[in-house]
């Protein structure tokens, strides 16, 4: 036992070197957890930003002019005046995602109190947009012509208020967002192209061979790659959380780092045995990459990361309960973004556990397996 | 088409050939870097035309850079390189040349297609080289019969044996009747009756005249054969040398002139063979302290069962035996050599006698046990040193050491006494801290053996641990063996493929296609067979166990029909200009290798299907499910009528109700909850008084996205309750706002993010993923090697690229047609 722990250590420690001296993987590594995670935060917004508008103004009155310069950019681009006949075929083109109409009398109807119909036409192909567009134009329009009518913005008079309050992101910055989310893809996806390439660079310098003839056995050498490679992960992790994600992206950290490393470990041990997995079945760096293309983009897309989990098809949701991602996700949005403490977020740690135990012995078969009938 | 006047029929004789003779090729200060590196240096060399010209020296001085130069299968960098009759630096010469030289590139089969079979491969090059049908299958069939493929037409080329993927290499090499044909080491790793037969076939070739159909008044002038090798002895046949070394050319001319010129510059030794002949041209200070080896008498250990013992070995994969009943005892102390070609059956030998594969049938022992793969403890007294040099690059000298000792579990002080001990003895002072992929490759072989005996093994079992190493370096290798078995009594099981070698050993056998010929000391060998080498003696045993060879000797009639001249004259007339059959080559070829590769295949077929599905769900913005619940303080039928409303929607899910402040706390922070209602006490009066009570909302924001829309949902449904109320209690609507506001969706009424989704996506795959596979295509022929095929052979760029284009483009329509069968079923079911 003590020879065992012995040589996975060294073994270990020879990955790192490695990996060490391969500047390919260090600078992905370094790109992978700042950079990017940078410009996933700042760039992937699904808030409304330059939404193209077109509008059509048959009045050509002062309150109609005032609409027209109620829309700018950050979030509308300023718009485009079209004549009623192009909307169609201009919206067709998807040239525009709004198209608000603005009918002859509008004004004049306004003051007399005859509630004008205004019509704001959205291309629903840009689902987000339009939905969360529509509704900002409505706010906009309103206010506008309350306020002209006024002279002040007034809250309408309403039998019953709401009061509408954002949790845990009150701003809903994107960035906070995108950034974390961006954080665990990295996660998963270098531990599995990490240790792929390990088991695959071993191979193909013959170096796995060797290895076998000495006094080693097949789950010391995989254990050996999964430490190593999930060590380096998780430090490089802790970093970008501290540096990238505190740092840069300014965003306060609800819960515990560390309950939030230990999650990560566990879900490393998922990700680097699958990244042992896809090396052995895979014969070359190309092949690792079309493999990764077809298990970890689903892994990713589908884990509730991206877009809403419980929005999916029930049997995806059922299916996906069985991807480590689905369960690390909701570990690191708990903790991160609402503070959650073990209690709460236990079932998933008792998940990610089982998912990651299942992995490694499967790994370790196959990797058995294809050792013993190696050519 | 040359005009040079050809009067020299004995060019070879003439070893500093200048004006007069013809030369095939002439370099004039050509040097070449890759990188840092210098592979050739200043190098000026006049190959004479019409002979078999060698190239000799140790791997990775130049040799090949230098004949891919020649081919034109590598830019000039620097100096100029001439061959038949033009500037090789000049593209519009290179293709107009292209299709008088073939080039046979160095590794067997380097140039061959693994998963093609034997007719399918020479069948593209035949295409390559734009002849029609009727040639191909007759030239085809020429080929084949005269090189004794013909039997194994059908077998794909990974299948084959060493010997015969050269021969393959070979038809496919001279499918176009070439003028000069560069062969690199052709017969590196071959067995010697192979090699023998090799060369004798090429011989054969070369008196086939094969300039006659050009009609020209020029003499008849056998076939320019320009190969490098690093076996002397086999270069010792040939007509002119060029023994080369660190990327310079050390001598040039006839065999015996090179001997004469050796045995001149030490006059104190008797050069009798081209090898020792090598060594004394190689400048000072790097034949160091070269000496012939002498091997000391084995001291004979009585008692002991043998170091190994094998009884009827067999290996199976699949319908193939590797290893056939192989029965051998090698006594302790010994060294036992173990010679044969690729593939007979060496490797897996040794490594089932490592326990790297388990054995089909048949038992082994070491040290009179059976072996037992799982068995760690023989594994420490065995060391072993695979065919590939399988250090760690990325470690230094000593780091690797450093490693093989922990793993062997050898304490602090015996490692460091070891590790000093071994870097002493072999030499590795200079350069302990560097990293071995910079090593020279003889360095490296000794690293491998210092790290093989850092645990002080009692076997060393040696898979080819001398190939492409100098002949110093390998008698320095070999000093080291002898040292070990003679001073610290280790046995020593070593594979080779070169005799003098063999001949080192203490007793040696004989393998062939996966069984031992013989076993017995080389002596015993030589005189029982009575010739006069191991070389001869391994042939002649090889000629008893394998009577196909024979079969060339019978095929030798057909390489001297003639065909139809016409048809000839069709492959002359190569031209560089845009040909379709060429494209098509290629795009047949392409296609017969997807087919068998069920990956790619796979892939190209369904992986748009698979992605398109995860993608058209996994991208899906559509917030719906929402869970909610709701804190309810008043419990009046005006809160349960507001929640009532909520609850309806599509949108929402409900949750059982919340009770106390830390409940929605815990609940949303373990995201069970993404919105919490609380409506407060006294809501119901409130609102009865028309003191308009405030409803608290309460959404999760860790999604910001899904937060607004959540947001405006509840907004939405907030206002049509309250719409909804007055017309109750009014009876009609009261005026909300100054404007009335018509949102109309358009395209997507429904939002289903899925139909937004699944187009954007499908254009991307369809895109992107036959993209991805032509561009592996692509990477895959340069990681094989097989580009080179493209700058050997007319083949365009262009005729390239669309060829290889074609089948992926056939199987993107396929991939579009099941996509959209799917689609159709998708999209109905939902």
């Amino acid at each position: 036992m003590r020879h065992k722990l012995g040589n996975i250590y060294n073994l270990g420690i020879k990955e790192l070197r490695s990996l060490y001296r391969d500047p390919v993987l260090m600078i992905l590594i370094l790109l992978a957890f700042s950079f990017m995670i940078v410009v996933a935060g700042k760039a992937a917004s699904l808030k409304l930003n330059n939404a193209p508008i077109a509008i059509v103004d048959e009045d050509q009155s002062p309150l109609s002019s005032r609409l027209i310069s109620a829309f700018y950019p950050p979030s509308f681009k300023t718009p485009h005046l079209i004549n009623l006949d192009e909307i169609d075929s201009a919206t067709d083109e998807g040239k525009y995602t709004f198209t608000l109409n603005i009918p002859p009398h509008f004004h004049r109807d306004v003051l007399a109190g005859k509630q004008p119909a205004l019509q704001i036409n959205a291309d629903a192909t840009q689902m987000t947009q339009a939905f969360i567009g529509a509704n900002y134009i409505q706010q906009i329009i309103n206010a506008e012509v309350n306020e002209y009518l006024n002279g002040v913005r007034v809250e309408q008079n309403l039998p019953i208020k709401i009061a509408i309050r954002m949790r845990f992101n009150p701003t809903l910055t994107e960035e906070w967002f995108g950034g974390v989310m961006e954080l665990i893809n990295m996660i998963a996806m270098l531990s599995v192209i990490l240790t792929g390439a390990a088991l695959i660079r071993e191979r193909e310098h013959g170096t796995l061979e060797h290895l076998l003839v000495m006094p080693l056995t097949p789950s010391e050498i995989m254990i050996s790659k999964i430490w190593a490679m999930g060590l380096v992960v998780l430090v490089a992790t802790a970093l970008s959380l501290h540096f990238i994600i505190q740092g840069i992206l300014k965003m306060p950290i609800a819960g515990s780092v560390p309950l939030f490393l230990f999650g990560t470990a566990l879900m490393l041990f998922s990700t680097t045995s699958l990244g042992i997995f896809l090396g052995t079945v895979a014969r070359t760096m190309p092949q690792l990459g079309l493999l990764m293309m077809l298990l970890i983009m689903p892994m990713q897309l589908l884990s509730g990361g991206v877009t809403p989990y419980e929005s999916m098809p029930d049997i995806i949701q059922t299916i996906m309960q069985a991807a480590p991602t689905t369960h690390y996700v909701r570990i690191s949005q708990a903790i991160l973004y609402r503070g959650a403490g073990f209690d709460i977020v236990w079932p998933h740690f008792l998940a990610i556990t089982f998912i990651g135990l299942v992995f490694v012995v499967i790994s370790l078969i196959i990797f058995r397996r294809s050792l013993a009938t190696a050519h | 088409m040359s005009k040079i006047s050809t009067q020299n029929d004995d060019v070879y004789k003439n070893t500093d050939g200048q004006t007069n003779t013809r030369f095939v090729s002439s370099l004039s200060g050509i040097s070449h870097r890759y990188g840092k590196t210098n592979a050739l240096s200043e190098i000026n060399l006049n190959i004479p035309s019409g002979c078999m010209v060698g190239i000799i020296g140790p791997d990775g001085v130049g040799k090949s850079s230098l004949m891919s130069l020649i081919a034109g299968v590598r830019e000039v960098q620097t100096g100029s390189v001439i061959t038949l009759n033009g500037d090789m630096s000049k593209s519009r010469h290179r293709s107009a040349v292209c299709p008088r030289i073939a080039y046979m590139p160095q590794g067997l089969g380097k140039n061959l297609y693994m998963s093609l079979s034997v007719y399918e491969n020479v069948d593209f090059f035949g295409r390559l080289f734009g002849q029609r049908r009727e040639e191909r299958q007759w030239r085809i069939n020429e080929l084949l019969e005269s090189t004794g493929l013909a039997p194994f037409r059908d077998r794909a080329a990974g299948n084959l044996s060493g010997g015969m993927k050269q021969k393959l290499g070979l038809c496919c090499a001279l499918i176009h009747d070439p003028e000069l044909l560069i062969l690199d080491e052709p017969t590196t790793g071959v067995d010697p009756l192979s090699r023998r037969q090799f060369w004798s076939l090429i011989n054969r070739i070369r008196q086939r005249q094969p300039n006659e159909a050009l009609g020209s008044s020029t003499p008849p002038e056998p076939m320019s054969v320009l190969v490098s090798t690093a076996y002397m002895d086999e270069a010792k046949d040939f007509d002119w040398l060029a023994a080369m070394d660190d990327g310079k050319i050390l001598a040039s001319g006839s065999p015996q002139a090179l001997m004469e010129q050796a045995q001149k510059s030490s006059p104190d030794l008797k050069i009798n063979d081209l090898d020792s002949a090598f060594i004394q041209l190689l400048p000072k200070e790097k034949r160091g302290s070269h000496k012939t080896l002498i091997i000391p008498p084995r001291k004979i250990l009585n008692g002991g069962p043998p170091a190994i013992k094998t009884n009827k070995l067999c290996k199976r994969f699949g319908n193939f035996t590797a290893v056939d009943q192989v029965s051998f005892e090698i006594e302790q102390g010994e060294i036992f050599g173990f010679v044969g070609s690729n593939g007979c059956g060496k490797t897996t030998t040794m490594k089932m006698l490592t326990g790297l594969q388990p054995a089909s049938s048949g038992e082994a022992c070491l040290f009179g046990h059976p072996l037992d793969a799982r068995d760690l403890k023989t594994r420490q007294r065995v060391g072993f040193m695979s065919q590939a040099f399988s250090l760690y690059s990325e470690l230094t000298v000593l780091q690797n050491l450093d490693l093989h000792a922990r793993l062997f579990h050898l304490s602090a002080e015996k490692t460091k006494e070891r590790i000093s001990k071994l870097v002493q003895q072999f030499d590795l002072q200079t350069y302990s801290n560097e990293l071995t992929d910079k090593l020279p490759l003889g360095i490296r072989q000794r690293l491998s053996l210092a790290v093989a005996t850092i645990h002080e093994p009692e076997i060393l079992i040696l898979d080819e641990p001398t190939s492409g190493v100098d002949p110093i370096a390998r008698d320095g290798f070999w000093e080291l063996l002898i040292a070990l078995s003679r001073n610290d009594g280790v046995t020593i099981f070593v594979s080779t493929h070169f005799m003098n070698e063999a001949e080192r050993c203490d007793r040696v056998a004989l393998m062939h296609a996966g069984k031992v010929l013989a076993t017995d000391t080389p002596t015993a060998l030589i005189k029982h067979t009575q010739t006069e080498n191991l070389d001869d003696a391994f042939v002649c045993y090889l000629q008893k166990a394998d009577n196909t060879s024979e079969k060339p000797r019978a095929a030798e009639k057909t390489i001297h029909a003639k065909p139809k001249i016409g048809k000839k004259q069709k492959t002359r007339q190569v031209s560089r200009k845009f040909n379709l059959t060429r494209l098509l080559g290629y795009a047949y070829r392409e296609t017969l290798e997807i087919s068998r590769d069920p990956i790619r295949l796979g892939f190209a077929l369904f992986g748009t299907v698979i992605l398109m599905f995860v993608l058209g769900y996994g991208i899906n913005m559509d917030v719906d499910n929402i869970p909610f619940a709701v804190y309810d303080q008043d419990h009046s039928p005006e809160s349960r009528d507001y929640i009532q409303n909520i609850a309806g929607s599509r949108y929402f899910v409900k949750h059982p109700d919340i009770r106390s402040d830390i409940e929605l706390d815990q609940r949303m922070r373990s995201s069970e909850l993404s919105l919490t209602l609380e409506i407060p006490s006294g809501f119901g009066k409130a609102l009865r008084r028309g003191r308009a009570p405030e409803v608290g909302v309460w959404i999760d924001g860790s999604m910001p996205f899904r937060a607004e829309n959540i947001s405006g949902y509840v907004q939405g449904m907030h206002y049509s309750y309250i719409s909804d109320l007055m017309i109750r209690n009014f009876g009609h609507l009261p005026q909300t706002g100054p404007v009335e506001l018509e949102t109309r969706y358009r395209y997507n009424q429904d939002f289903k993010s899925l139909y937004a989704m699944v187009p954007a996506v499908i254009p991307l795959l369809l895109v992107m993923i036959p993209a991805m596979l032509m561009a592996l295509g692509v990477v895959r022929e340069k990681e094989l090697g097989s580009i080179t095929n493209l700058y050997a052979t007319p083949v365009t760029r262009l005729e390239f690229l669309l060829g290889k284009q074609l089948p992926y483009i056939g199987l993107a329509m396929i991939n579009f047609l099941i996509l959209y069968l799917w689609l159709f079923i998708f999209l109905v079911s939902l």
